[in-house]
């Protein structure tokens, strides 16, 4: 084989007629790579798309891949890559199944002395280099959404406000609170108030680590919306640090009801609401 | 985060997320030097205005964070650094409850009274540094 190959016209007819095994070993070197976390069917699939998307390329030495050329490989390789983040493989790994490519190349043509043929290879080895660096670029965005998307979720997820009695609602902050996180809070705590008919709402900041001015700004706007709708707002988890810092700083939290505990601020709205809690008598 | 790093870090300051990114690296550096929760809470708040300032009034810059001592005691200096308008009215900046922003004009004289040593350098038109120092009780 190698011998026909000295005498092959160009790389791409060399690849052209040898596309079976190249792919097959190409393949087989990936997989071992992966240890067995994708299967060679599932490797195959893909690789013979690469292929068949790279044949028409060869020739080409990567130095520009931007072109309309480039489309169909472009859009493979982010695919690939953006399923290899999903799937847990690192950058290193879904790039190396390009370079992988080049050594099974190399293989095939090693013997060969025809210099337009070691031109042809330098050019090649050049496109795969570029295009691995592509998957890297892939990798790092898909990533970058994942992050984003997770933050946003996080935005979410964090802001729960739930009614803990009739006409008591309670939103526990955790994190940091920044002016995006007050916007949801805010928006999410006057639906409420106005669904559920309530008039009392607890913020709880036990979960805030640091309460800064901005914080505090945040956490009084919120507190004069409710107040405009009707609503008395509590802030409860103040704890000894925090009420400490926030003296230090200088900041008035007026005549606004805080607690130390959120049980403290849930006994608070519930006298306001007229609600007695007794202890039921051992029968 | 470093377990213990020598030497200053530095971190840049162009956006909300790194006012996060400077105080979680004092919070670290003040949980190494040992500061009692309270002073560590202190030195983290007065952290954050500083930042915030160095963000919205400086136009951005980048933060210093190091461990720090005298011979005695240990403590944690933060610098903070922009090269904005510089501060025309030192007085008025560290008055309570003025504010050339929107904010509550508490941040730079709430700052000043969180930690042990303040420092403010400024020349307008060239820029700020604010540093701050507390020590271990």
């Amino acid at each position: 084989m190698t011998a026909d190959a000295g005498r092959a016209q160009s790389l791409t007819d060399l690849m052209r007629t040898e596309a079976e095994p190249l792919i097959g070993k190409w393949v087989d070197a990936v997989a071992a790579l992966l240890r067995g976390r994708q299967t060679r069917s599932e490797l195959e699939r893909d690789f013979r798309e690469f292929y068949a998307a790279l044949l028409p390329l060869v020739g080409n030495d990567g130095r520009d891949v931007s072109g309309p050329e480039f489309g169909d490989i472009r859009s493979l390789l982010d695919e690939y890559s953006r399923a290899r983040v999903r799937a847990g493989f690192t950058p290193s790994e879904t790039a190396s199944s390009l370079f992988s490519l080049k050594r099974v190349i190399f293989d095939l043509t090693e013997n060969s002395d025809d210099p337009q043929f070691y031109r042809q290879q330098r050019a090649f080895s050049g496109l795969l280099d570029a295009l691995g660096l592509l998957t890297f670029e892939s990798y790092a965005q898909a990533r970058d959404e994942i992050i984003r998307e997770q933050s946003e979720q996080l935005l979410e997820l964090t802001t729960p406000v739930v009614k803990i009695w009739e006409g008591v609602l309670a939103v526990p902050l955790v994190g940091t609170l920044d002016s995006a996180r007050t916007q949801v809070v805010m928006e999410k705590l006057l639906e409420a108030l106005v669904e559920t008919g309530s008039e009392h709402a607890i913020i709880d900041i036990t979960g805030v680590f640091a309460v800064d001015t901005q914080v505090a700004q945040h956490l009084l706007k919120t507190v004069v919306a409710a107040r405009l709708m009707g609503a008395e707002c509590i802030v409860s988890g103040i704890r000894p640090q925090i009420a400490q810092t926030i003296v230090a700083l200088g900041i008035e939290f007026g005549d606004i009801v805080t607690k130390a505990s959120l049980a403290d601020a849930l006994r608070h709205a519930l006298r306001r609401e007229g609600v007695d809690v007794v202890r039921s008598r051992a029968v | 985060m470093p377990p213990r790093s020598e030497g200053p870090e530095v971190v840049p300051i162009s956006g909300d997320d790194d006012v996060v990114r400077v105080r979680q690296l004092v919070r670290t550096y003040a949980q190494q030097t040992k500061l009692s929760l309270v002073d560590q809470t202190k030195l983290v708040t007065a952290a954050s205005e500083l930042a915030r300032n160095t963000l919205i009034y400086g136009g951005g810059g980048f933060a210093r964070v190091e461990e720090v001592s005298d011979g005695r005691r240990a403590g944690v200096r933060a610098s903070f650094h922009d090269e904005g308008p510089g501060i025309p009215d030192l007085t008025l900046a560290l008055a309570d409850g003025w504010s050339s922003g929107s904010g509550l004009g508490l941040g730079l004289s709430g700052a000043r009274r969180l930690v042990d040593e303040f420092e403010l350098d400024t020349e307008v038109g060239r820029g700020t540094v604010v540093t701050v120092v507390k020590w271990k009780r």
